[in-house]
């Protein structure tokens, strides 16, 4: 286990520079110029531009800006954004538990309608639910959710007014960030009705961002437990003369859901990177929203530093779900 | 240190609430998040909505108008010497700044606060220049305060003198924007010995009609009312603001009640809004101007003859309808009408497609192939640019001109735009810093500003001549006829399109009483009272 | 990050068939393709797509950019203030959005198969360099897609596409440089396979050049889990292309690509329903029918390929 873990581990370091390239290349490679952004309509003069664009150590040579840059990374500096003047860590830090707590309820939300939904498919193969269920996972999965969203909110919380239509908690609870997970805060804050106000904020981004990791989970479900109820010793078991709900419950699906939990890992990892489209929609401050204001703002260092600890949330995601696939599955370890 | 004092903040703010204070409690829907609370490095009116509540200026303008009135500010009177050189300034007695749980102020306001809060972004040596990585002094500069300002005097405790290079008509004016603030020399030395400068940033005390309580990136931000505020205190004990980004989700907001109040609806939700029993509609003429900037130093283009048939070719009433949606007036001078000095003389180029063509044709223009630049962003002097440059595309094609649209992120499109040598008509526009007609006609047409803010690379020496006489001049009249010269001039040569002036709507819940708008397109709560 | 999720089981080695043979292969496939039910309908409304993307300009009841000035949101033609000239409404400046629609189908289906191809070639060659030939190149390719693959796609095509600039070109060039590496891995897992099997080795002992022996010898036998990925890119082309149009990176005005449109009259969601409603249906239904399609394929070409 331990040299399975450290293989994984070697396999970060190069990935990880390769990332600080990316990184590192993105603002030389625009053509918007920060300097000029920041000073709008009105211009800026040649000096003051040359005095700006010195600052901000544009005019250096690229391989020292380079390495520089790493050292700095290294040392937990990820720069200054430019359009808050804050840490840009300071700023992820910030926003992401907004992100986690929007992914964890996603992902909850579709596991919890999906595996079932799979289970349901595959055991009633090819009746009205199996066919049914299967056409509207492939309808999620075929859902441009930026549309999705924006047809949620005018049908739920415009006209029929059931939802909120943005922000995390109504404007009357205000109280300490503890966790950072508005739900959570909510219930320690103490103030009546605060957590289900938090938790009403939720129901719309929930269903937006679960949309599509409930259509891969319901069909990967449903895929997993075919193929499990296919095996001889399934078949066995069957012939012994075991109750199905226990052939299925306890033999067909421990395995079968050796591969859902690692899809159900990576759609998380996916989240977590940035739910950039229904935060956009929803305005939810988390940091998929956070990167395309940065994005469009042109904020250099937000965009680097976002990039950086993005693809690290990926890859500690991603070695959490081999760790985890690995526990639960021994023979992958001599495998690989 | 941070932990503790938010949460004192907020232990104090929830008291109010639950003390059925609610109805005492402004919710304003914002349109995005603010840079920072220091709004001396920033240019974003974004940002000074959310300064406002905070700070106060030596001068304030008349709610409502562009005219500055002694005694508004802080303060009390000012004197000019008889060469224009020197404005003195007599500081109000007595006027206290926030005490919070983050700071407690020993002293009232006086000469060294003011000092202070020119001087950090003037002097280099002072560390104040660069308390925070990164930030530069931008209104500053743009205004000119560098070379316009000799030496700022202490003359005593209440009074402040300024020492000017030259004479400048419009310094009393620039001295009621937000970059001339005026903050807390005391919270700046505390912060400064606590080894904690970024927080100036963040946590703000100044001496306006609220204190800052907290701010959630990207979502609220929380002020109360100052009790010790020297002037009438706020109408409400709680402003909250509530970043939305989106105009049509704050608008659903306004409607369900979530907000009280909201800027820069999309025109095309206005009627919408209008029609609810529950929400009025406040409205004032902008000061400002959106247009279409022909590159004047480029063939065909350099020719009044063919920039005036183009000018004669747009269909302005039906970009009026399908882009302001009815809440805009048909520009015709580079100056809204609201402003003095404005030409009432001067009639728009008749829109008149045959008659275009034909001056195109006299002008030996055919076949004529351009580009037009829309901007990716929504302003409010123009608020749906690619549609705009659709509707130009269809009424250029009218007579006999193909055009292609451009686009870039928004930064490089400024940036772009600014060349000498760029390709194409570009529309743009500004929104006016302090109601002066030089701030227009200088700062967008002026010689100086070619390669820069005047993106028709337009100098006309008659017309720059003129303007920079007004500059001089002491008197609003005589100043008033050479702006009305130079608008002549202006429509002789239409180095612009001039498109719309567009019409503020800021739509209002009814139980709210007492808002006044502003023609900086700043947004102002103090007298505001929710019933 | 790792090779675990995607096991793409490599087809059996079929013996380079005679035709007969091949054309009993096509009809199996077709035999099994036909069970499909769903399978069908998303090929007849392909069909149907491709049909009104090539003859839009004599479906179309107008041009995607005539502007009719009187009918500047104009509802569509069953609800009240509908125009019967104008089935599906009149969007924000006055232009017919059935005609918009029936043109940006061109759109989608080229951004589809543009994307496709550009990132069926990139990655396929890279998966074969890389699988063919192993050791360092290998390391250093599969390193390069682990790379790609850290990122959100959606984020990474944003960032190429600030980069690039906002076009509709550049935003397929940053949707296949994003998808691409899920073909680079297949091949590459694919090649390896085959490399070790008896057909591969006795051509190689036969003489046949790198070339010959990567694109000759192993790349047919590859096919059918390149179709499927292929297929599965397409719904994912249309769909990230719209969403960088939505967010106004992608094509640009007057283009009728349908995310584009969805875009540009987004702030009348309120007021009028059918300018959001019609371009996201129309994508949704594209994006089905491709899903479809993709799905049929894969039961009729490999039961054992799995959509991740």
């Amino acid at each position: 286990m331990f040299r399975f873990l450290l293989s994984r581990l070697a396999l970060i370091v190069p990935t990880f520079f390769g990332i600080t390239v990316i990184a590192f290349l993105f603002p030389r490679l625009l053509k918007g110029d920060p300097v000029l952004l920041l000073s709008g309509e009105r211009g800026v003069s040649p000096e003051r531009y040359a005095m700006l664009n010195e600052q901000f150590g544009f005019d250096r040579p690229l391989i020292v800006q380079y390495f520089d840059y790493v050292w700095h990374l290294l040392g937990g500096d990820f720069g200054t954004s430019i359009a808050t003047k804050s840490p840009v860590l300071h700023d992820f830090f910030a926003l992401f538990p907004a992100t986690v707590e929007l992914s964890l309820f996603a992902v909850t939300f579709a596991v919890i309608i999906g595996i079932p939904a799979g289970i349901i498919a595959a055991v009633k193969r090819g009746s009205l639910f199996d066919q049914g269920a299967m056409g509207i996972a492939l309808a999620g999965y075929s859902m441009p959710i930026f549309w999705w969203g924006l047809l949620l909110i005018v049908i739920f919380s415009t006209t029929l007014g059931w939802t909120p239509i943005d922000g995390r908690i109504g404007l009357r609870y205000f109280f300490d960030s503890v966790t950072g997970f508005m739900t959570i805060d909510a219930l320690i804050s103490g103030q009546r009705g605060a957590f289900s106000s938090a938790v009403s904020h939720l129901i719309l981004p929930t269903i937006v961002l679960g949309t599509i990791p409930l259509a891969v989970i319901a069909r990967q479900t449903r895929s997993a437990m075919l193929e499990v109820l296919s095996e001889d010793y399934i078949r066995t078991a069957r012939a012994k003369g075991l109750p199905p709900r226990r052939v299925i419950g306890v033999h067909a699906l421990r395995n079968a859901l050796i591969p859902v939990v690692t899809t159900i890992g990576l759609q998380t990892g996916l989240l977590l990177a940035g739910a950039i489209l229904t935060e956009h929609i929803f305005s939810w401050p988390g940091i998929g929203k956070w990167m395309l204001d940065s994005l469009s703002q042109r904020d250099y260092p937000a965009v680097q530093g976002g990039l950086i600890l993005i693809a690290l949330v990926v890859m500690v995601v991603n070695i959490i779900v081999d760790v985890l696939y690995g526990l639960i599955n021994p023979a992958i370890r001599y495998r690989s | 240190m941070r932990k503790t004092v938010a949460l004192f903040a907020a232990t104090a703010f929830a008291t109010l609430i639950s003390g059925g204070a609610l109805a005492q409690t402004l919710v304003y829907c914002s349109e995005g998040s603010p840079e920072g609370f220091d709004p001396g490095p920033f240019t974003a009116g974004t940002t000074f909505d959310a300064t406002r509540p905070v700070y106060d200026r030596l001068v304030h303008f008349e709610p409502g108008t562009t005219s500055v009135v002694p005694g508004l500010g802080l303060a009390e009177s000012w004197d000019v010497s008889d060469d224009g050189l020197t404005y003195t300034f007599h500081i109000k007695p007595g006027v206290k700044f926030h005490t919070t749980g983050y700071f407690t102020p020993t002293r009232d306001l006086n000469a060294d606060d003011v000092i202070f809060s020119f001087t950090r972004q003037s002097d280099q040596s002072s560390p104040w220049y660069q308390y925070s990585p990164g930030i530069s002094w931008e209104y500053y500069n743009a205004m000119s305060m560098p070379d316009l300002i000799a030496s700022i005097e202490r003359v005593d405790d209440l009074t402040v003198a300024f020492h000017l290079t030259r004479p400048e008509a419009p310094f009393i004016a620039n001295m009621g924007m937000d970059f001339a603030s005026i903050v807390s020399k005391e919270y700046a030395d505390q912060l400064q010995a606590a080894g904690n400068m970024v927080q100036f940033n963040q946590m703000p005390i100044g001496t306006g009609p609220f204190e800052f309580v907290a701010y959630q990136q990207d979502a609220t931000i929380r002020y109360a009312r100052f009790d010790d505020y020297w002037g009438t205190p706020a109408g409400v004990e709680n402003l909250i603001f509530s970043i939305t980004v989106d105009a049509s989700v704050r608008a659903q907001k306004l409607i369900a009640g979530e907000c009280d109040i909201m800027p820069y609806p999309n025109p095309a939700d206005i009627a919408m809004l209008a029609a609810n029993p529950n929400i009025v509609l406040e409205q004032q003429e902008g000061l400002n101007v959106g247009f279409l900037a022909y590159n004047t130093q480029q063939a065909p283009f350099d020719n009044p003859q063919v920039r005036t048939a183009l000018n004669m070719a747009i269909n302005k009433p039906a970009i009026l309808e399908a882009v302001y949606q009815g809440f805009g007036q048909a520009a015709i001078n580079p100056i809204p009408p609201t402003m003095w000095s404005y030409n009432t003389n001067i009639q728009d180029w008749e829109y008149n497609p045959t008659a275009a063509r034909a001056m195109l044709e006299a002008a030996g223009v055919t076949n004529l192939t351009m580009n037009v630049w829309a901007m990716p962003v929504s302003r409010p002097y123009n608020p749906n640019a690619r549609r705009m440059a659709e509707l130009i595309q269809a009424d250029f094609a009218a007579v006999g001109v193909t055009v292609n649209i451009v686009s870039y992120e928004w930064g490089e499109y400024l940036a772009r735009s600014q060349e000498v040598t760029r390709d194409g008509a570009v529309l743009l526009g500004w929104n006016g810093d302090n109601g002066d007609p030089d701030n227009f006609l200088a700062v967008l047409l002026g010689c100086d500003a070619v390669g820069g803010a005047n993106r028709a690379q337009w100098c006309n020496a008659e017309f720059d001549a003129l303007v920079q006489q007004a500059k001089t001049v002491a008197d609003q009249d005589e100043r008033a006829a050479l702006y009305m010269q130079a608008q002549e001039i202006f429509h002789a040569e239409a180095p612009w399109a001039p498109i719309a002036h567009s019409v503020a709507v800021m739509p209002v819940r009814s139980n709210v009483q007492g808002y006044v708008m502003n023609p900086f397109a700043i947004h102002e709560f103090a007298t505001v009272t929710v019933q | 990050m790792t090779d675990a999720t995607v096991p793409p089981a490599p087809t059996p080695p079929r013996a380079r068939s005679p035709w007969p043979a091949r054309r009993k292969a096509i009809g199996e496939f077709w035999f099994t393709f036909r069970q499909n039910r769903g399978a069908v309908i998303g090929l007849v409304v392909f069909a149907l797509l491709i049909l009104i993307a090539v003859f839009a300009p004599l479906i179309a009841p107008f041009g995607f950019d005539q502007i009719f000035y009187d009918h500047f949101r104009t509802p569509p033609a069953w609800q009240e203030g509908g125009v019967p000239q104008f089935l599906l409404g009149t969007d924000g400046i006055g232009r017919d959005v059935l005609s918009r629609l029936i043109y940006g189908a061109r759109y989608s289906l080229l951004i589809g198969v543009v994307v496709v191809v550009l990132s069926l070639l990139g990655g396929v060659l890279l998966g074969l360099v890389a699988g063919y030939f192993g050791g360092k190149t290998d390391i250093v390719i599969m390193r390069v897609m682990d790379v790609i693959l850290s990122f959100p796609s959606i984020l990474l095509a944003l960032v190429l596409v600030a980069i690039l600039g906002p076009s509709l070109m550049n935003a397929m060039i940053a949707v296949a440089v994003v998808l691409q590496p899920h073909f680079a891995r297949l091949a590459r897992a694919a090649v390896r396979v085959e490399k070790s099997r008896d057909y591969v080795t006795s051509a190689q002992v036969a003489g046949a050049s790198h070339l010959r022996q990567m694109f000759v010898t192993i790349l047919p036998n590859i096919f059918a889990p390149l179709i499927v990925q292929a297929t599965l890119s397409f719904s994912t082309a249309v769909l990230e292309a719209a969403a960088l149009g939505f967010l106004g990176v992608g094509a640009q005005p007057p283009t009728p690509e349908w995310g584009a449109m969805l875009a540009a009259d987004r702030e009348f969601i309120l007021t009028d329903w059918w300018l959001a409603t019609f371009p996201g249906l129309a994508i949704l239904i594209t994006v089905f029918a491709v899903n479809l399609v993709g799905d049929g394929l894969r039961d009729a070409l490999d039961p054992r390929l799995k959509r991740s």
